[in-house]
């Protein structure tokens, strides 16, 4: 068993020093009754070999979506990500460290989280961020919890173009709180009044931009609004890399944000890990969730790194705490990190820009197909497009044909009949014109 | 030590923030021209530039290089951190999660595209299903605190079904922070069990606190003091009869692995950390995985998604709707911690049964060889043996030296091991929670005893300040981080930072 090293000699050594005859001796505290007589029914182990071509025809049975023209997104979004990412992150010295509780060796992770940090309260423009969270969904929990803390209010607004998985996860995760949840209705044409409803009684109103539909919107208003009746605006970014081209919530006056930051420097995973993003003010520091990491010095006066502001944290502030949250993302907050610093300033602008003029062109196309409409205004790589069939049988066709069309909004709200003809389609610098021609000749003919 | 003119030492090469270095004129990627196109923002264009640093790819790679060479990993030293399981992380792991296959799918594709991704999550589940022995699991959690979440919402909404309000959850005072942070999301109040003299829970005074209003216990098995609790029938048929829930919180699964069923120890619901018992690798703070097996009672109210079979194959249940059950709702978005999970079953295909079964016991008899050698050496265990993964140590044999806990710990990084878990439980005064985990060799063990012992003789003999003021050879000597936290600095600006003095 190669991932075992002591040898039979060494256990029957280790024993004798010990002082018992046989390693069962050493689990007598365990329950007769609870040790089975009858094995577990499991198989037994298996050379790399045997076990790598097992997992690699479970593999196999799936259809990657590099091998087809893929415009899937809805929260999830595939990127080139540059070799170099994929290499540093499996230097070992990062892959098989702890959480970074001994910061005098562990000042290589505790660096790259005080850079993660800033570059994600630079590109969101807010004053602080924290050292992640599980995913953009439970972030957005967790800041819908942090809003009610600090307005001492139990209202939380979850706005028609909030992501349906962001919804969900937040109002079943407060469902035992003091917190009452309220959740407006899809919203496909951006036509919610989110103004009128805020209210004394309101600790926060959650928004996302660009929106579950594609919609940009400026929420400097909303954010007006919220700060005259003392409540918080949370902004959501499902895209990262939008914030390389498109007004940041911090400019709009967001007072939290979460994101998710997979899109940069991770693969799409089936999903999971994601990357949740946080950042907010400064002054609200305190009241954050989730690890912080910090500068100091050393006994020597040298610039240094540490996790700090732990009496937030369920270690020491256990049913006080600001969240339960102990294991984050960290190898994703590497991996984004690596990304973001390979693009800099000019890449970043690049990248987003590409995809943005992937995206319209793609919706001019679809557009021109009878019966198509494209619903957003305006739009960053992502927009819905109203199509005179089911969304959903449209894209079993296409996927038959070999393309990934475009998500249908029944996945997601399947009790919503109006949204059963809406398709998410989202388009990234991956994108080829061939795979545009694709998409357009495919649904043409679907259609037909 | 001589300073050197760069402040680097040899291998040890200071590194500035990448907000220090670069500038414009370079980049770290080639991308293609963008076509010019009307643009569709809405008038919703950044306005100003963002102020990130551009970089080439050798600076960018030297950069993060640097500052790997800067951290402890398992891959070059022992990483004994009690509760935390730090074994060996497999490279086949790490290369099959990495398949086009599993790694480069979306997860909303149709279902019909992702047969082998939901056979996987499903053969993942079976294979947690048969070593715990309970019949059902929820896959999606996505981490230890996590699992503890949906384990105490399940129950809280099994009890809520029932119609029956109950305000409490009990814990050991050894408890992790995690569990009463936990239940303080699900709405209850905390109310804490003593231990007995043996690092137990003291069984009387749980059933005393065991009451109408208590929703559930919630224990450590083996417990943080590395023991197993050797009452845990009588203990789950007391909570039982309350008519309130048993919760495990797997953190140290990895002694009893492979070996028992926590069905049979009569517990309700218990999250597994796939990047502790099941070495995916840790990351420096994760991702992991705590896909969480919940009883018969609590199955109907496991959050979304699911994953069923039929005809056609497999297929993901993601609403209420489709479901014959009363599911929670969703708590992480998309399908759980997917590449996660397929290491953790890579992992478990690669041991088998037989070697996880083998694994549980290399890592119960090198924890005990520890607890013998270091007591032998005058370290004072803080109760009597044998210990189940990981051996527990209180301060006593410090005394009168001047040297405390953290001294030696922090002595331990100079002579190139990662210390153990400090003052944690917190039940033991000074604590030294130490667990090897069953990937070290003899070698590495007799090597770790043997600076540890070399250190308290030190600390014996009148050469405390050499353990006082540890570490000297790391990157960086002790940080103050009184000053972190009374003025945090937690992020790099353009005009605050400075570089130290």
């Amino acid at each position: 068993m190669r991932y075992l090293p002591l040898s039979d000699a060494d256990r029957r050594a280790m024993l004798q020093t010990i002082g018992v005859a046989d390693v069962e001796d050493l689990f007598g505290d365990v329950p007769a009754a609870a040790r089975p007589v009858d094995g577990f029914g499991l198989p037994d182990h298996a050379s790399e070999m045997e076990v790598e071509r097992r997992l690699a025809r479970m593999a196999a049975r799936n259809l990657s979506a590099g091998n087809a023209p893929c415009f899937l997104g809805a929260g999830a979004y595939r990127h080139h990500v540059p070799a170099a990412v994929d290499a540093l992150i499996q230097r070992g010295e990062f892959l098989t460290s702890y959480t970074p509780y001994q910061p005098e060796v562990s000042q290589g992770t505790l660096q790259a989280l005080f850079e993660f940090q800033t570059q994600v309260a630079m590109i969101t423009a807010m004053e602080v961020a924290n050292a992640s969270m599980y995913d953009a969904a439970t972030a957005c929990a967790e800041a819908a919890a942090m809003a009610c803390r600090l307005t001492r209010r139990r209202r939380v607004l979850l706005s028609g173009q909030l992501h349906p998985h962001y919804r969900s996860v937040t109002a079943t995760q407060l469902q035992f709180t003091q917190a009452q949840v309220e959740a407006q209705p899809p919203d496909p044409h951006s036509g919610e009044d989110l103004i009128r409803r805020v209210d004394g009684e309101t600790a926060c109103v959650v928004v996302q931009n660009p929106g579950f539909f594609g919609q940009l919107i400026d929420y400097s208003d909303l954010g007006e609004a919220c700060r005259a009746a003392g409540a918080l605006l949370v902004v959501a970014v499902a895209e990262p890399v939008s914030l390389g081209l498109v007004m940041p919530p911090g400019a709009m006056g967001a007072d939290i944000v979460v994101g998710e930051g997979q899109p940069i420097g991770n693969s799409l995973n089936f999903g999971g890990p994601g990357l949740g993003l946080f950042a907010t003010r400064q002054k609200y520091v305190r009241q954050m969730p989730g690890r912080l990491c910090g500068q100091t010095a050393d006994a020597d006066g040298r610039r240094g790194f540490v996790l700090t502001l732990a009496t937030r944290e369920q270690h020491i502030r256990r049913e006080k705490a600001t969240s339960n949250i102990c294991t984050n993302s960290g190898l994703c907050t590497l991996a984004f990190s690596i990304h973001m610093a390979l693009l800099g300033e000019s890449g970043f602008a690049h990248l987003a820009a590409l995809n943005h003029v992937q995206a319209v062109t793609a919706a001019d196309a679809l557009a021109r197909i009878p019966g198509v409409r494209v619903l957003p205004s305006a739009f960053f790589n992502e927009f819905a497009v109203k199509l005179p069939r089911p969304a959903a049988i449209v894209v079993e066709a296409l996927a038959r044909r070999g393309i990934l069309a475009g998500v249908p909004a029944s996945r997601f709200y399947p009790d919503h009949r109006e949204l059963s003809p809406i398709l998410l389609v989202a388009c990234t610098e991956t994108n080829s014109p061939e795979d545009v021609e694709a998409l357009v000749g495919g649904l043409r003919e679907v259609l037909r | 030590m001589s300073n050197t003119a760069t402040g680097n030492r040899g291998l040890t090469l200071e590194e500035p923030l990448l907000f220090e270095q670069g500038g414009p004129g370079r980049s770290g990627v080639d991308l293609p021209d963008a076509l010019p196109v009307a643009e569709r923002l809405g008038g919703l264009r950044r306005r100003g530039p963002i102020g990130l640093p551009d970089l080439s790819e050798p600076e960018v790679v030297r950069h993060y290089t640097r500052l790997s060479q800067q951290n402890f990993g398992i891959d070059t030293v022992i990483y004994p951190l009690g509760s935390c399981t730090m074994k060996h992380n497999p490279r086949l792991n790490e290369k099959v999660a990495r398949l086009p296959g599993f790694a480069d799918l979306h997860p909303f594709q149709p279902e019909s595209t992702v047969q082998g991704a939901l056979e996987l999550l499903d053969s993942a589940a079976r294979w947690l299903k048969a070593l715990t022995g309970m019949p059902a699991i929820a896959m999606s959690p996505a981490a230890g605190a996590h699992g503890e979440l949906c384990g105490l919402m399940t129950i809280r909404a099994a009890l809520d079904d029932r119609g029956q309000a109950r305000r409490l959850v009990l814990v050991p005072e050894s408890a992790h922070g995690t569990n009463p942070a936990t239940a303080a999301i699900c709405g209850y109040e905390v109310e804490t069990v003593p231990a007995n003299a043996r690092g137990r829970v003291d069984l009387a005074a749980l059933k005393a606190r065991l009451s109408g209003d208590v929703a559930a216990f919630m224990l450590t098995n083996p417990n943080t003091c590395g023991l197993f609790e050797d009452e845990i029938l009588a203990i789950a048929e007391a909570v039982h009869r309350a008519g309130a829930f048993f919760y495990c919180d797997g953190a140290n699964y990895n002694a009893i692995v492979g070996r028992l069923r926590v069905a049979d120890l009569g517990i309700d619901a218990m999250h597994i950390n796939l990047h502790k018992t099941f070495s995916t690798p840790h990351g420096g703070g994760g991702p992991g995985a705590g896909p969480t097996v919940l009883a018969a009672a609590l199955a109907p109210f496991a959050p979304l998604p699911s994953i069923v079979r039929d005809e056609q194959g497999w297929r993901l249940i993601e609403h209420a709707r489709d479901s014959r059950r009363k599911p929670l709702g969703r708590i992480k978005g998309f399908h759980g911690q997917f590449s996660v999970i397929v290491r953790a079953l890579a992992y478990m295909m690669s041991l088998g049964g037989d070697g996880l079964r083998q694994a549980s016991a290399d890592a119960v008899l090198s924890a005990n060889y520890l607890l013998a050698r270091l007591s032998e050496g005058g370290l004072t265990p803080a109760f009597a043996g044998p210990c189940m993964h990981e051996c527990l140590f209180d301060d006593r044999f410090l005394d009168g030296t001047g040297v405390t806990t953290l001294d030696l710990a922090k002595a331990l990084l100079d002579e190139g091991a990662h210390p153990m878990t400090m003052y944690f439980p917190l039940v033991v005064h000074g604590a030294l929670l130490i667990e090897p985990t069953e990937t070290e060799s003899k070698a590495s063990l007799d090597a770790f005893a043997d600076a540890l012992l070399a250190l308290v003789h030190k600390a014996r003999s009148g050469q405390a300040v050499e353990l006082t003021a540890a570490p000297r050879l790391t990157p960086r000597r002790r940080l103050d981080e009184t000053r972190a936290a009374r003025q945090p600095v937690l992020r790099w600006k353009p005009d605050t930072t400075d570089k130290g003095d």
